[in-house]
């Protein structure tokens, strides 16, 4: 029961925070929203089984990427100009097509509710699991991913160096 | 612990973490006082110690100004943030045997997600400021914050490698027959300059370097709100010197004192050496800062995940290659 009640406000938490995460003109608030509604699911998570998940949703995504995110928003600093453009963007009709968009998927996901049956706890995942499947089944998938971090890590190399080269010919 | 005992016991320790917090503001002063042949504060007071009453009066009785051009809602919400995440990382933290908040599987990542979200309040703080010296400060605290995360988390690896569990107090009875400082002495040390550098105190308070950004992201704050900056510090310092007690030298193990006394007499001698450590080392430059994290500390993290790794599959195979 009390399980129930913390899903259904957690669930609600994050429904509400991103859709002002969507809505807000001013970024820095879009994105304290968002990492609020990163935490709701974080939370969320947590109640149906899988901690490790939920530890990794803070530390990782509400941690590290949302903080480069406000990074990149402090090197900005747009203020005000930034809030008044972002108000014009905002406009109804803006909303339009990525509503029609996002209606499809809501309906094909109401029809896949409906159909199949609700995936309830399977019982608690712990690390050890998560660990096995990692580097079990999902082998490759894990490959892959390191790959595209070490693609990520030369292209930001190659980038920076060139920028410090030119620093240093003037 | 029943329901009841577990809030009287939470309640309990955050009077505690925030007692504490109060006190250390005296005592780092005293012992700096101390080590650089001075008095420090000693007026009021046994031995000075009423100086945290007189310091929390005049905060309480500041003026609680928003300055008109910051972002007001931000602007309070955020020195709330590291007091909040710093807070919650005391529930983990296991101070004897069954004396603990919450007994989590995960317990270690959850003392690193708090810690991660403890940046926001740095962040937050100098980018609602509206102040450039504050902006600086920010953005200074997220690369080296964010930076310093990353060998963190890597630091305890060889910790979880060794006793199997993220689970702190399984990692405290995994100690009973050696502490992990002799094994883990690379570890100790890289958790250690990661410590703090991500409570951001003296030598690496580069966010609030006082002799270039007058007073970095919290250059706008006054009053309770500064205060809250500071109990957040504070409690961030206790929390990480608990942790690394509990994570390297064997946390409540000890003989024949209460293993409570042991976890406080340990913690208690590593804040004292947080403190040695501020009077003793000068501030680095920033480029100096970054590249020790990367090029010094980060190889030095993967060398000991590496040999700890081996190291643990050898023994896991009976000692035969």
């Amino acid at each position: 029961m009390l399980e129930l009640i913390l899903f259904y406000m957690a669930s609600t938490i994050a429904l509400v925070s991103t859709i002002l995460a969507l809505t807000r003109a001013n970024a820095t608030h879009a994105l304290i929203y968002l990492i609020l509604s990163l935490l709701a699911v974080a939370v969320i998570f947590y109640l149906i089984g899988a901690p490790f998940a939920a530890a990794l949703e803070v530390v990782i995504y509400a941690g590290a990427i949302m903080v480069l995110f406000i990074f990149v928003i402090m090197m900005l600093n747009l203020g005000e100009k930034g809030d008044r453009r972002e108000k014009q963007l905002l406009k109804p009709k803006v909303w339009i097509v990525p509503e029609i968009l996002a209606l499809i998927i809501k309906f094909e996901l109401v029809l896949d509710l409906s159909q199949s049956t609700p995936a309830t706890t399977q019982g608690l995942v712990t690390s050890k699991q998560v660990g096995l499947t990692l580097f079990g089944p999902y082998v490759l998938a894990v490959e892959i991913a390191s790959m595209l971090l070490l693609a990520g890590l030369v292209g930001a190399y190659h980038l920076g160096r060139r920028y410090l080269e030119e620093g240093r010919e003037k | 612990m029943s329901d009841g005992m577990i809030i009287l016991f939470a309640l309990i320790v955050l009077a505690g973490a925030v007692g504490g917090a109060a006190v250390m503001t005296w005592w780092e002063r005293r012992l700096l006082g101390i080590w650089q042949d001075r008095y420090g504060p000693n007026r009021l007071g046994p031995f000075g110690i009423l100086q945290v009453a007189a310091d929390m009066l005049k905060l309480l009785t500041k003026d609680d100004w928003v300055p008109p051009f910051a972002d007001k809602v931000v602007f309070i919400f955020a020195p709330t943030a590291i007091v909040m995440a710093m807070m919650l990382g005391f529930a983990v933290v296991p101070f004897g045997p069954g004396l603990q908040i919450i007994d989590m599987n995960i317990g270690l990542l959850f003392f690193l997600g708090m810690t991660s979200l403890a940046v926001y309040s740095v962040l937050l703080g100098g980018l609602a400021s509206n102040n450039k010296y504050a902006l600086l400060g920010g953005l200074r605290s997220a690369a080296q914050m964010v930076s310093y995360e990353v060998f963190m988390g890597l630091a305890l690896m060889g910790v979880v490698m060794l006793s199997g569990s993220f689970n702190l107090r399984e990692i405290v009875e995994s100690q009973a027959d050696g502490w992990y400082c002799i094994s883990q002495f690379l570890g100790l040390f890289v958790f250690t300059v990661a410590g703090i550098a991500e409570s951001h105190r003296l030598p690496f308070d580069l966010p609030e370097a006082e002799h270039e950004l007058t007073a970095g992201f919290h250059t706008e704050y006054g009053g309770m709100k500064f205060a809250m900056f500071m109990l957040g510090e504070y409690l961030g310092l206790i929390l990480i010197s608990s942790m690394i007690v509990t994570l390297f030298f064997g946390g409540w193990l000890g003989p024949w004192l209460h293993p409570v006394i042991w976890f406080g007499i340990k913690t208690f001698i590593v804040i004292c050496f947080f403190v040695l450590l501020r009077a003793a080392i000068p501030r680095p430059r920033y480029d100096q800062l970054m590249s020790l994290g990367w090029k010094i500390m980060l190889p030095l993290t993967l060398v000991n995940l590496v040999f700890t790794g081996a190291i643990a599959l050898w023994l896991a195979n009976g000692g035969t290659a």
